[in-house]
């Protein structure tokens, strides 16, 4: 499915990461993607099941979520962090400021596929994959 | 109340950039058990903040981080910062003003490149200001006078909760004495949790906010809007959101990353600062950017004072040069150009997308953070720190720029160096590599 | 013990009617000594001249409007950069310089002292944080007072000494060192997108006028004794003929003080000096202003010159810089602070043959010519406003030299040159009277006893300019006259050597003076805890996080004064 990908801050993300970044509320809080129900109902799976987010940047597992504000179809929502930005582009157009909002995704099913932890995805970065 | 318990009045919440400074923080035995008067974020931190801690100084070898001495952290950081070519200096924004001053001073021993978060928050407004200027205030002038107040792109239930009633729509004004005083608009994607606090609601089409505000410009200086429905939103409705604008007596827009991070980016900003000032020939109106952390407008301000630029500041040649787009962080890393970093109270590896962290990974990379974090993870050598505003004071301006002092609640675990001090150690020692001595 | 013996110069110290004779200056632990041991190290200055270093009363060097125009600009630093050495920090220049670039600059010309004019009180903290990272000078700040509600709160009610107590608290709470005054009355209502008319219109809410307020807090600073008068930027800055509310605010605190001392200071005259009703007509109203001055010693004023240069005008007076912006076009920063004033930031470039521009070189210049005591004229250009301090010298050859001025009227708007009287103007100043304006005077201004002289006590913080008074006719060689005093051929601060041939060779941190007026307990009390009532309502921060603390002060220098109350 094609979405707008947003990413950005929740209340669940800021706590967390203030409690520390290995921990299972950050997992909790942070690796999930946030859809309209339609679109959950669309691809096929229940909420906190896994998706794959992808872009032509990368590619991530999360674990899926109804999107806590509303949102519309068609518009997902990843909070900060380190597996939104396995998906978000890098150029900065000459700003210095690579878009963190508003990115086109592809959103699918992916209830079988792992979500990893925070050192496995940070290993998964940085060995070249 | 035992003796051991006392309860600490007036604490400055160092989390975000409202940086409430009437926080009641109970302490017994040298623990901070509870706070009073904060946000659930402050509470989380004030609470928890020795959850995930490290204690001891680590060194990277044969692949893996083990614990060393401080001196020999020290004298492994200054070595890879005196031997670099273009090292960048990273973070800043989650730490005291006297931090960003010795590091920019660190920085400019190492000919290094001096950059903060802004980079990837704010930066873009800093551009838009270049250009336009920007009409603001302090954030007590809203409180007292503003009769309209405008969220756009900003989210403040989740990113400042106590934002809206401390300064805005649900404060007490010598002018607004009450809510039903005040007009409450929020323009955003989807309807938020602020969006529920407000009188009116208007939701934009994703990556359209500059072709909203440009019609609002027009309808502001009483141009007709000529098509029927502009970033999703009808022309009748922009054209009564000009009215409301006008005739208010001051007004305000907050806004955050949600301009900044979208299409247009900088432009976004440009457009928004003008509409201000455009607005200022009707009425009093401002505009305030929602900065994001608690002394990220602290991290901009010392770097402004000391080298005339706010971020992104390339002392690499001798002498501060600026050019975003360049000499901003992400752009350094991604093209590979820097061959060291420093990091403090920052995690790039979890911020930044996913090709810079590749880069940094190639790179030795020093971290100094009072937590364990991603990045911690492929630096080379870790530093833990005492936390400001809890363990050690500090100074550190607020969103709108008033200068703060933070003092500490108790005391740090024994051992544990201030990020000031480590970073003047590394100093000391750099000074000595680059005379020769 | 360090000693340092200054030998064979001619000596420039109008304090103590010293005026060119040559003279040797002995120097032993930061301090001007009677005489000093063979050991000493010996500065040549024969064939130079010895002047006390220059103490700067009005420049906008530090603090949060100064900030945001360094941000507002970065292309005002592109081409002017400082490198970073040894012994100095890397900055950039060029109307706002970096904070360690401002303090060697100041010294490099021989200045050792400098007041940063105008700084909110909620913000003095950090006017203070850039103070502290400003190398060399000796500094201080003057708070704001005049368009905050507890200040016309006070006087609207006739509290007079509950208001001169509470400027005393705010004093020490912002480590101030004189009351600051910006178009009172008119900020507040600038804070509502107003303007105020005049000294009559009252303040919008507040039942005041900016009469009163001037007043009012002229006799409070009478009251506490503080060591410097009201330091006023009056009303009408952006009305077009303004001259005569410069005199109307003069006169309105005649007769407050006693015993012929000065009790208001009016700073940058040269904005608010001129005539006329439209752009195109205005004129000087120099003579007028002098011709006050010159028949009351009440008053000091300094001139606010204009220099022909792109700079950045930045003041706490919003609605003039609104103004401003409305005729330039140009970039516009404006900062309003809660309770107590407001900010505004514009670039702006003066024009030789802009008919205005020209008309207000020649207003600055015509004051300090038409004005006969050089004890209560003193030389600034209200930097940055007017044009960057480093253009001192450039100012002071315009007024040693008569060639000088006519050389740079020649190529100025012809319109102005006819319509000024400055052609006719034929004064000259003398070293002596340089050294007045410069140093002498605005550190009587300032009643800084160690400053601005050589005798013996005084703070060894001296200029030394390779320019041999007996040998330069500075009427005739005011090109050598600017060159020597770019370049100080030595500067000492307190004692120490920190410019050798216009090089940075020492960077000391300098102290920084602020005024602790002893208020009596029982009123200083019954106000505090008035101030405790309001501070909640009225701001955002609370009481006990506003006030300073001396230890955020790299070098606090505290001068005490009792009050009459």
């Amino acid at each position: 499915m094609n979405v707008t990908l947003i990413s950005g801050r929740s209340l669940g993300q800021a706590k967390s990461k203030v409690t520390g970044k290995f921990t299972e509320e950050y997992l909790r809080n942070v690796a999930v993607c946030e859809l309209h129900p339609e679109d959950l109902k669309a691809l096929g799976i229940a909420p906190g099941q896994n998706v794959r987010v992808s872009t032509k940047s990368g590619t991530v597992v999360a674990r899926s979520a109804v999107a806590s504000q509303a949102s519309q179809r068609g518009v997902v929502f990843m909070p900060y962090g380190p597996w939104v930005n396995m998906v978000v582009p890098s150029e900065t157009s000459g700003t210095g400021m690579p878009s963190l909002k508003g990115i086109e995704a592809e959103v699918t099913a992916a209830p079988n596929e792992k979500l990893l932890d925070l050192r496995s995805l940070v290993e998964q970065m940085t060995s070249g994959r | 109340m035992t003796l051991s318990k006392k309860i600490i009045p007036n604490v400055i919440c160092t989390f975000c950039g409202a940086t409430c400074d009437d926080l009641e923080v109970t302490v017994e035995d040298g623990k901070v058990q509870t706070l009073r008067g904060g946000c659930s974020t402050s509470l989380n931190k004030f609470v928890n903040y020795n959850v995930e801690r490290h204690l001891t100084p680590l060194v990277k070898k044969d692949g893996k981080l083990e614990e060393t001495s401080y001196e020999d952290a020290i004298a492994r950081s200054a070595g890879i910062l005196a031997n670099a070519k273009y090292p960048i200096l990273y973070g800043w924004s989650s730490t005291s003003n006297e931090a960003s001053r010795a590091g920019l001073e660190l920085a400019e021993w190492v000919g290094g490149v001096m950059d903060n978060t802004t980079t990837v928050c704010h930066g873009p407004t800093l551009l838009g200001v270049h250009d336009i200027g920007e009409v603001s205030a302090s954030l007590g002038e809203i409180r007292q006078r503003a009769d309209m107040i405008i969220y756009w792109g900003s989210n403040p239930v989740h990113s400042h909760p106590h934002h809206v009633m401390r300064y805005s729509a649900l404060s007490k004004g010598r002018f607004r004495s009450s809510r039903k005083d005040r007009t409450m608009v929020v323009v955003d994607v989807r309807k938020t949790d602020t969006a529920k606090l407000a009188d009116q609601f208007i939701q934009i089409e994703p990556n359209s906010d500059y072709e909203l505000m440009c019609a609002l410009r027009m309808a502001v200086r009483g141009d007709e809007l000529e098509q029927d429905i502009i970033a999703g939103v009808p022309a009748e409705r922009i054209e009564e959101l000009a009215d409301l604008m006008i005739s208010c007596q001051f007004g305000v827009i907050f806004f955050g990353v949600g301009l900044t991070m979208t299409q247009g980016k900088h432009r976004n900003i440009d457009v928004a600062l003008s509409l201000v000032r455009d607005l200022n020939s009707r009425t009093k109106f401002i505009i305030m950017p929602m900065r994001g952390w608690y002394n990220v407008a602290g991290a901009n301000q010392v770097s402004a004072w000391v080298t005339g630029y706010p971020y992104a500041v390339d002392l690499s040649q001798g002498y501060p040069r600026y050019n975003p787009g360049d000499t901003t962080a992400v752009d350094v890393l991604v093209r590979g150009d820097c061959d060291a970093a420093l990091v403090v109270a920052s995690d790039p590896v979890s911020n930044f997308p996913v090709e810079v962290t590749r880069h940094l990974a190639k790179i030795p990379v020093i971290t100094i953070d009072p937590h364990p974090s991603a990045t911690s993870l492929i630096s080379e050598v870790v530093f833990p720190t005492t936390i400001v505003g809890i363990e050690t004071g500090g100074g550190i301006y607020r969103m709108d720029g008033v200068a703060m002092v933070t003092k500490p609640v108790v005391s740090p675990p024994p051992g544990l160096h201030s990020d000031v001090e480590i970073l003047q150690d590394i100093l000391t020692h750099v000074k000595k590599l680059k005379m020769g001595q | 013990m360090t000693e340092l013996l200054i030998r064979n110069g001619f000596v420039y110290d109008p304090l103590n009617g010293i005026e060119g004779e040559k003279a040797d200056i002995s120097i032993r632990d930061g301090k001007v000594v009677e005489s000093v041991g063979s050991g000493a190290t010996v500065i040549d200055a024969n064939g130079m001249i010895v002047m006390p270093g220059g103490v700067d009363i009005h420049s906008h060097i530090a603090g949060s409007k100064v900030n945001a125009g360094r941000i507002l600009r970065p292309e005002d630093h592109e081409k002017d950069v400082e490198r970073h050495t040894s012994i100095t920090r890397a900055g950039t220049g060029h109307s706002i310089p970096s904070t360690f670039t401002t303090g060697y600059r100041y010294a490099r010309l021989g200045y050792t002292t400098v007041f940063e004019p105008a700084t909110p009180l909620l913000k003095t903290r950090h006017t203070h944080e850039e103070l502290n990272d400003t190398p060399i000078v000796d500094k201080g700040c003057f708070p704001l007072f005049g368009n905050d509600w507890h200040t016309m709160e006070y006087l609207q009610q006739g509290r007079l000494e509950e208001c001169a107590a509470y400027i005393a608290w705010m004093l020490r709470a912002t480590k101030g060192y004189a009351i600051k005054v910006v178009n009172p009355g008119g900020v507040e209502a600038w804070r509502w997108g107003r303007y105020l008319v005049g000294l009559e219109d009252k303040v919008p809410n507040f039942d005041i006028t900016p009469r009163e307020i001037i007043r009012g807090v002229c006799k409070a600073n009478q009251l506490l004794h503080l060591p410097h008068t009201i330091h006023v930027h009056t009303n009408d800055l952006a009305k077009i003929g303004n001259y005569q509310t410069t005199i109307d605010t003069m006169d309105n605190v005649r007769g407050l003080g006693g015993d012929n001392k000065p009790v208001i200071h009016i700073t940058h005259v040269q904005f608010t000096g001129r005539t006329g009703s439209a752009w195109h007509n205005i004129g000087s109203g120099a003579p007028e202003i002098a011709d006050y001055v010159n028949k009351h010693d009440h008053v000091t004023v300094d001139m606010g010159q204009i220099v022909f240069m792109d700079t950045t005008t930045m003041t706490a007076d919003g609605g003039f810089q609104y103004m401003l912006y409305q005729l330039s076009g140009n970039k516009w920063m404006n900062f309003d602070v809660e309770v107590e004033t407001g900010a505004g930031i514009v670039p702006y470039r003066y024009r030789r043959n802009n008919y205005v521009n020209a008309i207000q070189w020649g207003i600055g210049l015509e004051l300090a010519l038409l004005i006969k005591d050089p004890w209560r004229i003193y030389l600034t250009t209200d930097h940055p406003n007017g044009g960057t301090f480093t253009k001192y010298p450039k100012i002071i050859s315009w007024l040693m030299s008569r060639k000088a001025r006519e050389k740079s009227m020649a190529r100025i708007n012809s319109i102005a040159r006819n319509k000024l009287d400055l052609p006719d103007i034929d004064r000259e100043y003398t070293f002596s009277e340089i050294a007045i304006v410069t140093r002498a005077g605005t550190a009587k201004a300032l009643a800084l006893k160690q400053k601005g002289h050589l005798g013996v006590g005084a703070d060894a913080d001296v200029a030394v300019y390779n320019l041999n008074p007996t040998k330069v006719d500075p009427s005739k060689e005011y090109r050598l006259v600017r060159r020597a005093l770019k370049k100080a051929a030595f500067t000492i601060k307190d004692g120490r050597i920190v410019v050798k041939n216009g090089e940075i060779v020492e960077a000391p941190t300098g102290r920084t003076y602020w005024v602790d007026s002893k208020v009596s307990e029982g009123l200083m009390h019954k106000v505090e805890s008035e101030i405790r009532d309001t501070f909640t309502d009225y701001y955002t921060l609370q009481m006990d996080n506003y006030a300073m603390d001396d230890s955020e002060l790299v070098r606090s220098s505290r001068v005490n004064v009792k009050a009459e109350i």
